[in-house]
């Protein structure tokens, strides 16, 4: 059903169309039944489970604590090696730098493998334009490139779709094939297409799992192959990385990597994992001639500055908050109109496209604090929110720098609502003459209180109140 | 970890607002409960809310005016026992992260430390042994999010009811999952709240329980309110009434 989505501004909308859409619910509540149980049985033992996230959390604090010095580590040790290495401050420098460098190539043709930084420019849009076609090699991508559509998820980008429907979409836009609902001919029928793509293309593009600063080397983790053939088959390969996934040295790599695999999709290892540390080399068979590194920050700096926020950045890219979350469940990755949807896309988007336009998300959740619960480096994804929430309703203060749309959702009325509750909870004499009028009220509490009662009676107040019924055992205590 | 103080003489009683306007019995059979183990319980009148529907939409400067106002009210060393895994989620930990940074933060960590939930207080600092005085019965528990991931006491909750030799506790599909209340985002979001309540009760009257329980009336206001819409029969009540009534105490 190829939907784009427009934007989380419109979340309400996208989040209902999606409430009323039964295959798409199901097919989310099935998918992320099998990945929280893929999960479940790859940690199996509560107590490994905690020191490795530990052990994360604490690989991508020190990270983090001098993410500067270590970016300046890695372009120098990549440079080194015979990587080239760009900065990008947002997603236009982005853009330019890769479109420059496809010019110098003549390039016509990019093929991709899975990045979700490539989503976040619009690379493919922006390359388009230029008249450069990009074609998306992760068979998820490749199937909701085919759509027209945008990712549903962060590491399987066709997870809103079932088997039929795959089929349906490769029939509509793939010649010679013939509807099947076997997931090997399906997966076949792409790997064939996408073969010959990989031998002509001219610039091959990828993301970045982990970049070590330590060696220059950067890591890819992938299980289908096209990550590999991106990145050696092609003349140029790129690749492409926010700031945040650097990491000290070659020993973080590998308890990381246990973690991103076993919190995705419950894998103790991937079938593929790429180590690229320079362009091929005198007397080299294969491998590309020349690498490029660019390095994005769009946003990610504001994060960085604040101590507490700068936890949002710990992020590996897993998905897991985004599995074990009830509301995306519910409602999909397209519906938050985002690159990076879930949980994490809630305390990330802020950054990338300012609290004004992603005010309606960090309300989103009920706090229920599952995403908190399986992060894999201890986000405490709840807390960011409520940050978030906070930073939504109030100016900065004197001393701190402000959000990109920061007091976007202050609101006179419940400003007001919310003092009048404050009031009222410090001075008791009001509370209780309040919650008394309440029950002695009960009566008149009004059958339709609109959003409460669109599914649910409205609440029944007690005949006394607690205070009341305690003042009544204690005067009959006394009495005795 | 938390470690447990001894079992004390007197303890204070929180009863929450929404025990306060909803289910005051529930307060009352706390009470009883704590006094039955000895237990001389103080209820403070001047309590009021412990200021969550401030902080969880993002106003903090009132939330801590409010949290302020009644960490000032209990004055002595007793323990706090809150009727509510979320409110004691909020008094345990999150008064701690208002006042961070503050001159205060020492007396905030102080009270913080002293704050209970009522099942948790129960079965580590009483030690209480329930002897079950009635019919054979099946019951359903269902945890709030706070109760369980804050303060790791549906552990608590469940011991109680395993103490209880003829009561069955059954075990609901997607038992940790979130029942879509949250407070402010149940109107905020309510569609997406709506999703959640209805799975949340269809799971839990798939167990053909006789009685569900909760410790924690934000939830049970809006899993009674969609029972009730539904047409079902099934309504919870809070987990005090029910231990009290189950040991005899009522």
């Amino acid at each position: 059903m190829g939907h784009v989505p427009a934007g989380p501004e419109l979340f309400h909308a996208q989040a209902n169309a999606a409430l009323k859409d039964p295959q798409l619910r199901q097919n989310f509540r099935g998918a992320m039944d099998y990945l929280q149980d893929k999960r479940k049985n790859a940690f199996v033992d509560p107590v490994e489970e905690d020191k490795i996230r530990t052990l994360c959390e604490s690989i991508r604090k020190r990270c983090l604590s001098k993410l500067p010095e270590l970016l300046e580590q890695l372009d120098a040790n990549c440079t080194r090696n015979g990587i080239q290495v760009h900065w990008a401050q947002n997603d236009k420098e982005a853009n330019n730098i890769i479109a420059n460098i496809a010019q110098s190539h003549k390039a016509r043709t990019m093929i991709k493998g899975k990045s979700m930084v490539s989503e976040e420019i619009e690379l493919n849009h922006e390359m388009a334009k230029l008249g450069i076609e990009c074609l998306e090699s992760d068979m998820g991508e490749y199937i909701v490139q085919l759509d027209g559509d945008k990712p549903s998820h962060i590491i399987m980008p066709a997870i809103h779709k079932n088997k039929q429907e795959v089929s349906d979409t490769f029939e509509k836009h793939l010649d010679d094939f013939t509807p099947t609902v076997d997931v090997d001919e399906l997966i076949q029928t792409g790997r064939t297409r996408l073969r010959q793509k990989f031998h002509d293309a001219d610039i091959g593009l990828s993301g970045v799992n982990f970049a070590v600063a330590e060696t220059g080397t950067l890591c890819l983790v992938e299980n289908e192959g096209n990550g590999r053939m991106c990145t050696t088959v092609p003349k140029v390969h790129i690749a492409i990385t926010g700031i945040e996934k650097v990491v000290e040295f070659l020993s973080d790599v590998p308890p990381l990597y246990s973690a991103l695999t076993r919190s995705a999709t419950g894998q103790a290892i991937t079938t593929y994992f790429n180590m690229i540390s320079s362009p091929r080399k005198r007397g080299e068979l294969d491998g590309p001639v020349e690498v490029h590194l660019v390095l994005l920050d769009n946003g990610r700096t504001q994060a960085y500055q604040d101590e507490e926020m700068r936890k949002t950045l710990q992020c590996i890219r897993c998905g897991a908050c985004m599995n074990h979350c009830p509301v995306y469940t519910r409602i999909g990755g397209h519906a938050y109109g985002t690159v990076y949807p879930g949980p994490i896309g809630k305390i990330i988007s802020p950054h990338l496209m300012g609290l004004d336009n992603t005010k309606e998300l960090v309300t989103a959740s009920s706090l229920c604090g599952a995403c908190g619960e399986v992060c894999p480096v201890r986000i405490p994804i709840p807390e960011m929110l409520q940050r978030l929430r906070t930073e939504a309703k109030n100016p900065p203060k004197p001393d701190a720098m402000p959000m990109k749309g920061q007091a976007s959702a202050a609101s006179t009325l419940e400003s007001l609502a919310m003092k009048g509750f404050a009031f009222a909870a410090t001075n008791p004499n009001l509370y209780h003459r309040g919650a008394w009028s309440a029950t002695k009220l009960r009566g008149l509490v009004p059958n339709n209180m609109g959003p409460w009662t669109q599914c649910r009676t409205s609440p029944k107040l007690a005949n006394k109140t607690l205070h009341q019924l305690i003042k009544a055992r204690n005067k009959q205590a006394g009495d005795k | 970890m938390r470690i447990y103080p001894a079992k004390p003489n007197s303890v204070y009683l929180y009863g929450t607002c929404l025990v306060d306007m909803f289910d005051p019995e529930a307060g009352l059979d706390a009470i009883s409960l704590l006094e039955q183990q000895g237990l001389k319980v103080i209820f403070i009148e001047k309590q009021t809310c412990c200021g969550q529907p401030a902080y969880s939409s993002g106003y903090t400067k009132e939330a801590k005016c409010v949290a302020q106002h009644q960490m000032d009210l209990f004055i002595e060393p007793w323990p706090v026992v809150v009727l509510s895994g979320s409110c004691g989620g909020m008094m345990h930990h999150h008064y701690r992260r208002m006042f961070q940074g503050d001159g205060t933060q020492a007396q905030v960590e102080q009270f913080c430390d002293r704050v209970f939930e009522l099942t948790e207080f129960l079965v580590n600092v009483c030690r209480i042994k329930l002897e079950d005085k009635g019919d054979m019965t099946s019951v359903v528990m269902h945890t709030s999010c706070a109760a369980r991931r804050e303060m790791n006491v549906h552990v608590t909750a469940t011991q109680l009811l395993n103490q209880l030799d003829n009561v069955e506790l059954k075990e609901q599909d997607y038992e940790s999952e979130c029942c879509g209340f949250g407070g402010t985002f149940a109107v905020r979001h309510p569609n997406i709240s709506q999703a959640m309540v209805e799975d949340k009760t269809r799971h839990l009257a798939k167990t053909n329980a006789a009685v569900l329980v909760s410790a924690d009336w934000g939830c049970l206001l809006n899993i009674n309110g969609a029972f009730e819409y539904q047409g079902q029969s099934m309504q919870g009540r809070h987990l005090a009434s029910f231990l009290l009534e189950r040991t005899g105490g009522k």
